[in-house]
């Protein structure tokens, strides 16, 4: 089937089969392979993405489903060289180990803030809660959101504060 | 975007991950991202059945789909002579099913086809016809005398590995006829799988024309992982490069060699193509090494004021249908006889019994030294035990039976020489930081109005950095590890491992490591693992051992770089050698600290401008060989809530204190301390696989395997001790697997002190709030 999708602002045209899952036709066809693959039963959200703003499982979502839509991918995230403040908290914060869900919990988390952009610790609980992390025992991926939250919303206040959050180290 | 990574002597900082900017932006190199020309999939046709009879395999429906290329059976594989492949633990174990099948999901029969979706169309439409046979699934059933012997390959016939002890048992005998006080209880550690988010996966890459394979693996471990394919297939180990790319997470589980892989190399050397095969979750749970599965009794003799005086235990291990564990080879229930912990007996026996089982093979070691999580678990649970026995605070019995700070070197009734601690201090601290006098007044409180409140401890000793190789090899090959650095005309640096990181930020802590012993930043050295073309020869991670092992030979390959920098240095400042000094960051002239050369300069002086007869660069290789082991310890401490109307168990607080020596990068261990908790709380709360009377696996999907989520995990709290280890070259133990090996026995503790009250002794993991619930019910706390 043909199918015409707006991914991190380019549009593609392809040809695809219609049993083809959205994150195998990102990772496959478009060689996008930020989102991954970690379980078959929409448990792990590895492969989470936007789709019109929405976070959504890729792995639950047929790539026909999303003729016509704009879906945003982790690599899409950073604009002109810059990484997004999401990506920044991320390393600042040590909220990744081997990386696997890194792109997933970014994803989940873009959205959170969107919807809620100073959220307290319950609330990004909550709001990750469909995505699985083997490694970081999720108290600096907590952490990294919270701060990205603040750093977004300081932004929105003043379009042209561009304050970094450059990790400060020791 | 460098940030932080400019400082000299970054030892002991917490410099960010040099690893980061690549996941960050979803640009990660995990071994399916990797696509390769002409390359084809696997995907492989597994046993519905847990123990039956092949009769016949008809692939001609499955060769009819558009795009299948081959279809292998252990007919075939038999032909060839990879049916069975030998495993770690000295064993042997089927590739694809040859006669009969062992387990569920065992691998029958594997198809490869032109796409993903083709090759598992395929799959399904191989038709297998079974007769069943007879089902053992429980180990205590399996050993006895009439039970069906499953492993008909084997000479012994029985159902009976291997016996394993360490210990005195007559010693411990005579202490425990005149024990004033003897305390004993079973204790389950249930079958558990270390599930990375990542499932395991390769890419098989055969050249006919030039004879070499490149395999493509996910992998902890690439370079044994070379060595057991050269001796399995006869292919030329030079001819086999090896490579793990990024890695999700490992945890043990990529530790073996699994049937998959083996189907994968055996189908790219016929056809000439790629082929990849990437497992699902379900296959990852249901059929690759799961951990523990030990039935454990434990006794403590003791005298009447709680001093401890010997230890005696006997476990029956279930290993499935083969023994895959991966132990090193002359220790078959791993390090188990750690078991003593950190207390003073005078005498200990333990005994370990292997046995086969309808289930899938494994037995590794899940976020653990070998059998470690097992053994700290036991004992802190049966102190706890005791302590209820003598009405004692459980802290004060461990008060009173820790080794000493002046014992160490301690040497174990088990055999062990613990290198160094500090038992005392670090529990001190931990009972003061959580305030634990308040909380037992708050407990008391609670009680009296009906409150269901608990206070658990583990005050835990782990063994780990296998290791010193007079004692431990893995098929024969000693368990050392290395490292070699090149340093380059601009003072660059490119140092490899024999290791292979899955999250651990080996990139930035061993360029820590290498920076601090040349007088350079970590931005200069670059750190590359996982290659086995390049890195030299290592054992891999797992067991903890990377720091311990690869860490002591990065710094001891640094020093051996400095000896040669040394004399180019008193060329640079025309001097002699003996008036040379090192400061830290550069060479100096002994008493005139301002005529210096740094690093970078002699580094340059090593292709431009040597000393007569010297040869040029500036490289070295250390293959470090361990003295011994070292044991990192820890004092945690949960304080937990039950819901008596749902029996639902609230962790409110978690300490956790540990002493894992020097500390090389404190944001890395802190990472690790919170991530191995919260695997450690997973074990006593969520995870299990149990099989039905037939075999069946109940929770072969994430679905029934429950793994947490950052809603059900607890929030951690840190600190720790430095007792730093006196043999390692930085003075560093290792601290990935402490938490997960610590903390199971922390909870377990706190559930059982708060349901003390209803003479409640032991609760078997994973409490999951109905076994609560029940036992409230039962004592008419709730209906």
């Amino acid at each position: 089937m043909q199918i015409r999708v707006t991914v991190n602002g380019r549009v593609y045209e392809s040809d695809v089969e219609p049993r083809t899952l959205l994150v195998y036709y990102l990772r496959e066809h478009l060689r996008l392979t930020g989102a991954h693959v970690g379980c078959d039963t929409t448990t792990c959200g590895a492969c989470t993405v936007l789709l019109n703003g929405k976070a959504v499982k890729s792995c639950t979502v047929l790539a026909v489903q999303a003729n016509g839509q704009e879906i945003l991918t982790v690599e899409g995230l950073e604009r002109d060289g810059e990484l997004h403040p999401l990506q920044k908290a991320f390393w600042e914060e040590h909220a990744l180990q081997c990386g696997y869900c890194t792109p997933g919990m970014i994803m989940t988390a873009c959205e959170l803030l969107e919807r809620n952009p100073l959220p307290t610790e319950e609330e990004v609980r909550k709001g990750i809660s469909g995505n699985v992390c083997r490694c970081t025992g999720y108290v600096n991926i907590v952490k990294a959101i919270q701060s990205a939250g603040r750093v977004l919303a300081a932004q929105k206040m003043d379009p042209h504060n561009q304050s970094e959050v450059v990790p400060s180290g020791n | 975007m460098a940030i932080n990574q400019c400082e000299l002597r970054p030892m002991g900082k917490s410099i960010h991950r040099k690893e980061d900017p690549r996941f960050i932006r979803g640009q990660g190199r995990y071994v399916d991202d990797i696509v390769l020309p002409n390359m084809l999939h696997m995907s492989i046709v597994r046993s519905p059945y847990a123990h039956a009879r092949i009769k016949s395999i008809n692939t001609d429906a499955a060769y009819q789909v558009p795009g299948v290329k081959l279809i292998i059976t252990g007919e075939d594989l038999a032909k060839l002579k990879l049916a069975w492949i030998p495993t770690m633990a000295g064993d042997v174990q089927m590739v694809l099913a040859v006669g009969k099948v062992l387990y569920q999901y065992q691998e029958v029969a594997a198809v490869v086809a032109e796409t993903r979706a083709a090759a598992v169309d395929a799959a399904q439409l191989v038709e297998v016809e079974y007769e069943a046979l007879p089902v053992v699934v429980d180990p205590f059933r399996a050993i006895q005398p009439d039970a069906p012997v499953l492993r008909d390959d084997r000479e012994k016939k029985s159902n009976h590995i291997w016996h394993w002890e360490a210990g005195d048992r007559e010693k411990t005998e005579e202490i425990f006829k005149d024990a004033p006080v003897v305390v004993s209880q079973d204790v389950r550690f249930q079958r558990v799988h270390p599930s990375p988010l990542e499932p395991c996966g390769c890419i098989a890459d055969y050249n006919k024309g030039t004879g070499k394979l490149t395999w493509y693996v996910t992998s902890q471990a690439p370079h044994a992982h070379r060595t057991v394919l050269a001796m399995v297939s006869g292919l030329p180990e030079h001819k086999i490069h090896v490579i793990s790319p990024d890695v999700g997470g490992g945890f043990g589980n990529k530790v073996p060699v699994y049937p998959g892989y083996v189907c994968a190399i055996v189908a790219s050397l016929q056809l000439g193509q790629p082929v990849k095969w990437i497992e699902t979750r379900t296959e990852n749970i249901a059929s690759t090494g799961f951990a523990r599965d030990y039935h454990m009794k434990a006794e403590i003799a003791a005298d009447e004021n709680g001093k401890v005086l010997a230890l005696r235990v006997k476990t029956l291990a279930d290993h499935g249908a083969f023994d895959a564990a991966a132990d090193p080879t002359k220790f078959p229930a791993g390090l188990f006889s750690i078991v003593t912990g950190s207390y003073d007996f005078q005498q200990a026996f333990v005994e370990v019994d292997g046995v086969y089982t309808n289930k899938a093979p494994g037995g590794v070691a899940y976020r653990c030294s070998f059998r470690v999580t097992e053994a700290a678990y036991l004992i802190e649970r049966t102190m706890d035990v005791l302590a209820r026995k003598l009405n004692m605070d459980p802290a004060d019995l461990r008060l009173r039976n820790f080794i000493k700070k002046e014992q160490f070197p301690y040497q174990s009734p088990t055999g062990w020489t613990y290198d160094s601690g500090d038992y005392e201090q670090t529990f001190k601290l931990a009972l003061e930081k959580i305030g634990y006098q308040e909380l037992r007044k708050e407990q008391a409180e609670k009680r009296a109005r009906g409150e269901l409140m608990g206070i658990g401890i583990s005050t835990f000793t782990e063994v780990v950095g296998a290791g010193p190789s007079h004692s431990f090899d893995i098929m024969g090959i000693k368990m050392f590890d290395s490292a070699e650095i090149r340093v380059h005309p601009t003072g660059k640096v490119i140092a490899r491992l024999g290791v292979r990181h899955q999250g651990q930020g080996h990139e930035t802590t061993f360029a820590q490591i290498i920076a601090e012993e040349l007088g350079l930043t970590t931005d200069d050295v670059l750190v590359e693992e996982g290659d086995t073309d390049t890195a030299p020869y290592g054992l891999g991670t797992y067991a903890s051992r990377s720091t311990p092992t690869a860490g002591g030979a990065a710094a001891l390959c640094a020093r051996r770089i400095r000896e040669k920098a040394k004399k180019i240095a008193a060329h640079l400042l025309e001097v002699g050698e003996e008036d040379v000094a090192w400061n830290g960051e550069a060479f100096q002239v002994k008493g005139l600290p301002s005529r210096k050369v740094t690093m970078g300069e002699v580094a340059l002086a090593a292709y431009t401008n040597l000393p007569e007869g010297m040869e040029p660069g500036l490289e070295a290789t250390y293959y470090y060989d361990p003295p011994n082991l070292t044991f990192p310890h820890g004092a945690y401490i949960a304080v937990v809530d039950i819901d008596k109307g749902t029996g639902a168990v609230k962790v409110r607080r978690f300490l956790a204190v540990d002493d894992c020596g020097n500390v090389i990068n404190p944001m890395i261990v802190e990472g690790q301390v919170h991530g191995g908790l919260t695997e450690g709380f997973a074990i006593a709360f969520m995870q299990d696989i149990p099989f039905d009377e037939d075999g069946n696996c109940l929770a072969p999907n994430w679905m029934d395997y429950l793994v947490p989520t950052a809603l059900d995990s607890p929030h951690w709290e840190t600190d720790r001790t430095v007792t730093p280890s006196p043999h390692h070259p930085i003075g560093a133990k290792g601290v990935g697997e402490s938490p997960n090996v610590g903390s199971p026995a922390a909870f377990v503790n706190a559930v059982v002190d708060a349901l003390a009250p209803f003479g409640v002794e032991h609760i078997d993991m994973p409490i999951f709030p109905w076994k609560v619930w029940e036992i409230l019910r039962k004592s008419g706390v709730t209906e």
